[in-house]
């Protein structure tokens, strides 16, 4: 990690597509090492944009992009931003394997005919294991499931150990183990101060591992600390009608339930907003503060 | 009839290694040419690299210099044309290089050079001129340290190269390396077995490795490997047939890909 503060400072950008389609409008915001912080809107809304916009892939209209207070253009060639797409648009028949695919992201801290040390093998194969692949490290590339696939190009980031990471909706087509696993993962880069910036529009999982939002709707809605952004007026302006809502009347948690209210969904965690608007959290652990100050606000 | 007649013929000797040199170059590289998709590229660029043949001709400079500068010409062109229409690419590539190698044709009909056509369209292995067999030897070991030494940047800009861009690698060099290898190793292979038939040298050997492997190292081996037999059988066979050898040498090669498709269907249930 690099002495220097990570940081991402993105003011009046504007991305303009070269049929004219204007997919961000002056879009700002800053966010500084040591966080997780998820970029939330709809289909559409530009996120998969601001994240290319990021690592240079689209030339922004208008507007600025610092990276730890560099150009994106010195930042790339310093290896400071790790990135994963999307969809990632490879030949999947290629003849290399899952663990030359992970060592690819170690070449930025090789010499020019890229022989790996032995500490490159140590990290490819730490990194195989956090994404629970190691076992899988001969396969070649194509013969894998789609949710492998994604895990693969997580691995490779992962072993780039830029301090700043872009995924692109990282848990769409992952399953929930994998999903908790890599959640625990995020923690800990989040631990070791790097930038962690994650698409998503999966509403549920936020409140679990992100401490910054910003909500994105053609242009930066809001920006900001989870408790602030997140609330249900941003949040309606972000989705429009889009999102589903279940309003529990007080004769689903009368008393003789134990106010209790369970709630299943097929895969996506619920985004669950209490009395007042404020969040409610599946698991308190860690969150004793919070939740104490709500329970005060309760009583009184 | 003596089976090591051949070996004992200076021209055919000298025949022998320069086709095997030649022949693997273009080999390791047709790995990459392969993967990345720019089997079209290859003849087309081995096409457009006449004019710049002639004109270098002309002007007393090395052919492979020419080609080259024909080679980024050729690129060039068929990506302005496919920017500044709706024309795909494959498209835009066919008619620039076929206005390329038409270009070439002109020049050669108006220059009454000493340059023979029919060595630059068939080739000329057995009877190659000294300062030819350098510039041939020079591109081909050039070539052959830059793609090898480079082999694991090229092999991840093939692979993704909007992964190679995040990881930090400079895509525009890498492309403007692939781009000046294929115009060197064209030169390098018309000498061998001329301008219409070395798509076939820089295809075909990437081709077969890659039916048989499944990673890039061996594949680069056994392109090699592939190519230096099929160029010693295929010089060796034009000697008792009496036929043309650059042909022939390209004949063997396209056996050599039978012999791997057939391999792979016994492998494969
Ligand atoms: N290559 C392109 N050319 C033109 N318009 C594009 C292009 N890519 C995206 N767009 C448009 O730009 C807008 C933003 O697209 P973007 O991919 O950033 O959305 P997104 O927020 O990532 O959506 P999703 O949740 O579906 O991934 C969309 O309206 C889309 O139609
Ligand atoms: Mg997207």
């Amino acid at each position: 990690m690099p002495s220097t503060p990570t940081s991402i400072e993105v003011s009046h950008l504007s991305v303009t597509y070269p049929n004219g389609h204007l997919a961000l409008d002056d879009a700002s915001f800053r966010l500084q090492g040591g966080c997780i912080a998820a970029l939330v809107g709809i289909n559409g809304s530009g996120k998969s944009t601001l994240l290319k916009a990021l690592m240079g892939f689209v030339r922004p209209s208008r507007g600025s992009i610092r990276i730890n207070d560099e150009d994106i253009a010195s930042a790339r060639a310093h290896s400071r931003v790790a990135y994963v797409p999307q969809n990632e648009e490879v030949d999947w028949s290629f003849p290399v394997n899952v663990r030359s695919v992970v060592m690819m992201g170690r070449y930025g801290h090789m010499n020019l005919l890229r022989i790996a040390s032995r500490e490159d093998q140590r990290i490819v194969t730490q990194c195989l294991e956090k994404v629970g692949l190691l076992d899988l490290q001969h396969r070649q590339i194509g013969e894998l499931s789609g949710g492998q696939k994604k895990r693969v190009f997580l691995a490779r980031a992962l072993a780039q150990q830029a301090p700043i990471i872009l995924l692109d909706e990282p848990f769409t087509g992952v399953d929930v183990t994998s999903e908790e696993a890599i959640i625990t993962l995020l923690r800990q880069l989040r631990s070791e101060g790097a930038l962690v910036l994650v698409s998503t529009h999966n509403l549920g999982s936020v409140p679990e591992f992100c401490d910054q939002v910003v909500l994105i709707r053609r242009s930066v809605l809001a920006a900001g600390p989870l408790e602030e952004v997140f609330t249900e007026s941003n949040l309606k302006c972000a989705f429009g009608g889009v999102l589903r809502q279940f309003h529990f009347e007080s004769s689903t948690i009368e008393d003789h339930d134990g106010k209790t209210v369970k709630l299943l969904t097929d895969d996506e965690r619920p985004l669950v907003f209490g009395r007042g608007g404020h969040l409610e959290y599946r698991d308190r652990q860690g969150r004793e503060q919070l939740v104490q100050k709500r329970e005060e606000e309760a009583g009184s | 009839m003596n089976w090591s007649e051949p070996f004992s013929h200076p021209f055919m000797v000298e025949a022998f290694w320069l086709g095997a040199l030649v022949s693997v170059t273009c080999a390791v590289f047709s790995c990459f040419l392969v993967l990345k998709g720019w089997s079209l590229m290859g003849d087309a660029i081995s096409h457009a690299a006449l004019p710049g043949i002639v004109i270098a001709h002309l002007l007393g400079m090395p052919l492979a210099l020419g080609a080259l500068a024909a080679a980024l010409a050729c690129s060039s062109l068929s990506q302005w044309i496919t920017r500044s229409s709706s024309t795909k690419e494959d498209t835009a590539m066919g008619i620039a290089f076929s206005a390329l190698f038409a270009l070439g044709l002109v020049l050669y009909s108006r220059s009454d050079s000493e340059l023979h056509l029919s060595h630059i369209l068939f080739g000329n292995i057995l009877g190659i001129e000294a300062s030819a067999r350098g510039q041939t030897i020079v591109a081909s070991c050039l070539s052959l340290l830059v793609v090898l030494g480079r082999r694991r940047d090229l092999t991840l800009f093939c692979f993704d190269p909007i992964g190679a861009q995040a990881i930090g690698l400079n895509c525009r060099l890498l492309n403007l390396l692939l781009l000046a290898t294929l115009g060197a190793l064209s030169v390098a292979a018309m000498q061998a077995v001329g301008i219409l038939l070395v798509v076939a040298m820089l295809i075909t050997p990437g081709c077969t490795a890659l039916l048989l492997c499944k990673n890039m190292g061996s594949a680069l081996v056994v392109a090699a490997a592939s190519a230096a037999i099929a160029s010693t059988l295929g010089i060796y066979l034009s000697f008792f047939i009496d036929a043309a050898t650059g042909p022939c040498m390209v004949l063997a090669q396209g056996l050599c890909f039978v012999l791997a498709l057939l391999l792979r269907r016994l492998r494969l249930p």
